[in-house]
């Protein structure tokens, strides 16, 4: 991968969403560790400044604070009862970087997992980070986190070696401890960390224990905090609750852009217990419980003015014709040259589609907000905590200082959660009534006030020779995004360009971006290229394919599924698909049965085989890829935002159908570990893969093509009549 | 407006003073500070705020308080007894049945309350059972695992 595609990876997923100010970096320098830690030894990870602002998107600090070599993005401490414990600005979302970070450190430590403590996500105690996206917790925080840990062994070793008065050879690390060889005697981290102030940095130059020789990094270590989780006890952002709290709520506009033309709240007012609270467009209230708020935000009468706005049915034909400007330069991929190319014997143009559609994290938007003495605690749940401090600040027009942002592990995001307006608004209540007051967005106001995954139109035109070979490529992306654009098959002068447009929703990341829908447009067209040249799809895709990481995931799904071993029965059909993403490797196989009277596609059976560097944790990693590719079945066959003339009008899980216990395949993943390569983030790329897997096999079954998604029982009769 | 002044939760009784019109869910969360059962969609459709009610699942959600007077509603936060945990939610830290976990609570108390039911659950009995609980992070396959090993491991218990 090219540097420029590498950063190009990191700077998409905010590519809608950094219209916001530069984010401020709150540093806290060396001297300032001690008063929140005491004493011990401190490892801190220095990113070179250059890289840190390539890896923000150009955010940087605001205000003065002079020329600083470096930013520090991790920190670990090792205080004198022992206590490890590590700081890190990222956030858990449930793709289980509490457990795999916390694995990072046990094993460069030789400590236990349980002598680890993880502070996560709290912008008063954890260095900055620009958010927790993009699939880069893995190969960067963890690998950092590998380094800082490192690091701090070798001071202990060296300690010890003090302590012992021996020869740094002569000591070994295991379980907390340092102990001599030949002598009966051992050292716990705490006491040879008593009295000590010792600060270190590291820097990438470090080198961590390789990953063939990991003990505790590579193992299936279970959720560090699973306990809380099954009973209860973990507090996510809608959960905290405080002394004095209010429960806040928020009157939202008739549509989309609407002004408040007249709003009269007088009967609110009246309520026993209810405070309005009205700045501008903003109409709030806060009330003593949820039911006496939502009374109160009944009983306010408001007019607002709306313009007319696109609905959902015009949504493609609108995307095709507001394509903005030239074509975004440098993103056009153009592969080698195809001159000399044989001319294709058969020629195919298609459309492909993709519908907006909704993150739906079970939690949804949330946050208690606390004002003491100017000073503003916020707990919210979202994957950019510094970036949300950012945007609370400027509502205020504070310093980012006055503003304490956590992030309690939060339920769920899938890129949904990079802002959060409950934070703001929850701010803006509790700063009227003086009290903590808690903003629990209904599931109504998180389909209708978040942003969704961006719609798409894909147009694909290629060319083969009959001996199966692709000769020409041309790939156009309207919308959707640039992710995944680029073909991984070997053609020639291949084209692979996104076009930005006008779109009429509100959009952002979304687990794996464009790369779902690029994959889809380009795997069904692989499809659809094969059953031209009468070719097995696996056949076609590999003589099309160098690739050899691409190749061992399809060969291994292939296997595992028993591909071309057996017909599917009559009603069935079985498809194939495969991707790269973000460094990682996909394979998905899948049988699907199709009833031709409803229309009705049941998946199954589906085997994903997938490889992303070094394991980090087989059971988690297993179970990222199960997750993803039933979150991948929504969007695949039932989940499509309707909108209308600025409304939402499906935003209910009643109307909006998302994947349920009964629409399960028997699932089989196939894990690849490369030990000798870098392990990459893998929470995102395991989706991209379905819907091209079961579209195939609705081919397969039925010789009808959907291109699509979602491909629900209506396109199927429609496409079927 | 009626106001509610008991309720009973996790075999104890305790004094409140609530509109009757309140749901189950807001009382638990809000006044008894017992924030296990979560919310997830207002319209019985996640299965997130699911407890039992006289032994059987309910959306808390759904539930308003005038409707639950002397019944006895069990929580997330009853199922341990002294700091053991309930062979359910051994099963589901054995099957790794979670990722983001807001679900989970709700996932528990939905299999407790078939459990209870169903003591040995076929693949539809689960399917039946659950079918009313979201997991948006797909964990299905491990909750289904955790359910038919929570299944033999009561039914250990119970010889």
């Amino acid at each position: 991968m090219s540097d420029q595609e590498a950063s190009e990876l990191i700077l998409e997923p905010e590519r809608y969403e950094l219209s916001a100010a530069a984010p401020y970096r709150f540093d806290i320098d060396r001297r300032e560790f001690f008063k929140v830690l005491g004493c011990g030894v401190v490892v801190l990870f220095l990113v070179d400044a250059a890289l840190a602002q390539q890896e923000t998107g150009g955010g940087r600090r605001r205000g003065g604070g002079g020329q600083r070599p470096a930013e520090i993005s991790a920190w670990l401490h090792i205080g004198e009862d022992g206590t490890i414990t590590v700081f890190t600005g990222k956030v858990e979302v449930g793709q289980n970087i509490r457990t795999s970070l916390t694995q990072a450190v046990a094993e460069e430590l030789r400590a236990p997992v349980e002598s680890i403590r993880m502070v996560m996500a709290d912008t008063e105690l954890t260095p900055y980070d620009a958010g927790t996206f993009g699939s880069r917790t893995t190969p960067d925080m963890a690998a950092q986190l590998h380094k800082i840990a490192a690091e701090a062994r070798e001071a202990l070793l060296d300690l010890a070696a003090d302590s012992f008065k021996c020869e740094r050879d002569s000591l070994t690390l295991a379980n907390g401890k340092i102990s001599r060889s030949g002598a009966n005697d051992s050292i716990a981290f705490g006491q040879l960390t008593k009295g000590q102030k010792l600060v270190k940095s590291v820097n990438d130059k470090s080198s961590p224990t390789p990953a063939a020789d990991w003990k505790i990094a590579g193992t299936s270590v279970p959720k560090v905090n699973g306990r809380e989780l099954v009973t209860g006890k973990h507090r996510y952002a809608s959960d905290i609750n405080r002394p004095g709290m209010l429960h806040g709520k928020v009157l939202r506009p008739s549509a989309f852009d609407a002004t408040l033309a007249s709003v009269d709240t007088k009967a609110a007012e009246a309520m026993p217990g209810v405070t309005v609270v009205h700045d501008g467009d903003f109409v709030g209230v806060t009330a003593p419980d949820v039911l006496t708020a939502e009374r109160a935000i009944a009983a306010i009468k408001a007019e607002w003015t709306a313009k007319p706005q696109v609905s959902s049915a015009e949504l493609f034909d609108y995307l095709k014709k507001n394509t903005r400007g030239p074509q975004r330069t440098g993103r056009a991929n153009e592969a080698g040259s195809a001159e000399g190319t044989p001319a294709a014997d058969q020629k195919l143009q298609q459309t492909y589609t993709v519908a907006y559609i909704a993150h739906t994290p079970l939690e949804p938007r949330a946050a208690v907000a606390e004002w003491k003495d100017d000073k503003l605690t916020v707990w919210t749940g979202t994957q950019r905590p510094f970036g949300v401090r950012g945007d609370v600040a400027q509502a205020f027009g504070i310093p980012e200082d006055r503003v304490h942002l956590i992030a309690p592990d939060t339920g769920s995001g899938y890129g949904g959660k990079h802002t959060t307006a409950a934070a703001t608004e929850a701010a803006r209540l509790s700063k009227a009534v003086g009290k903590p007051v808690k903003l629990v967005w209904t599931r109504e106001e998180e389909f209708t006030w978040g942003y969704f995954r961006p719609a798409g139109i894909i147009e694909v035109s290629s060319g083969v020779r009959s001996d199966g070979t692709i000769t020409e490529w041309e790939f156009h992306n309207y919308n959707s995004g640039n992710s995944g654009v680029r073909s991984p098959y070997d053609i020639p002068g291949q084209r692979s360009e996104f076009h930005p447009t006008a779109y009429p929703l509100k959009q952002g990341s979304y687990r794996g971006l464009a790369s779902t829908a690029n994959h889809f447009a380009r795997e069904v067209h692989m499809d659809e290229l094969a059953r031209a040249v009468k070719m097995d799809p696996l056949e076609f895709r590999l003589k099309n394919l160098r690739d050899s990481r691409l190749r061992a995931v399809l060969e291994a799904a292939a296997k595992a599924f028993g591909w071309g071993k057996t017909k599917a029965a009559d009603g069935h059909g079985f498809g194939i698909a495969a991707g790269t993403e973000k460094g990682s490797y996909l394979a998905t196989c899948a049988e699907v049965a199709v009833d031709r009277k409803t229309g009705v596609v049941k998946v199954l059976r589906a085997v994903a085989a997938f490889e992303c560097g070094a394991i980090v944790n087989p059971d988690h990693l297993k179970n990222q890829v199960e997750g993803a590719m039933v979150m991948g079945l929504g969007g695949a066959l039932f989940e499509a935002v309707q909108f209308e003339n600025g409304k939402i009008t499906n935003p209910r899980l009643s109307d909006y159908r998302v994947p349920r216990f009964t629409d399960m395949p028997a699932i089989e993943i196939v894990l690849l570990d490369r030990k000798d390569v870098p392990s990459a983030g893998a929470g995102e790329t395991p989706i991209i893969g379905i819907a091209p897997a079961v579209g195939n096999a609705i081919f397969d079954a039925t010789g009808i093509r959907l291109r699509s998604m979602p491909m629900t029982p209506q396109e199927l009769l429609k496409a079927g009549a | 407006m009626a106001r509610v002044k008991h309720v009973i939760v996790n075999g104890k009784e305790f004094a409140i003073d609530v509109d009757g019109e309140r749901t189950l869910l807001s009382v638990l969360r809000d006044d008894l500070d017992l924030t296990g059962t979560k919310y997830g969609c207002g319209e019985g459709q996640c299965g997130a705020c699911t407890v039992l009610l006289d032994g059987v699942p309910i959306h808390s959600c759904r539930a308003r308080m005038s409707t639950v007077l002397r019944r006895k509603v069990t929580t997330i936060e009853g199922l341990e007894t002294d700091g053991r945990l309930h062979p359910l939610q051994e099963a589901f830290l054995k099957a790794g049945a979670m990722q983001c976990a807001y679900c989970t609570s709700g996932m528990i108390m939905a299999g407790v309350g078939l459990l209870q039911k169903k003591p040995n659950p076929s693949d539809e009995d689960i399917l039946a059972g659950m079918k009313g609980n979201l997991c948006r992070c797909g964990t299905y396959q491990r909750i289904f695992a955790a359910i038919k090993d929570g299944a033999k491991a009561l039914q250990g218990g119970a010889k």
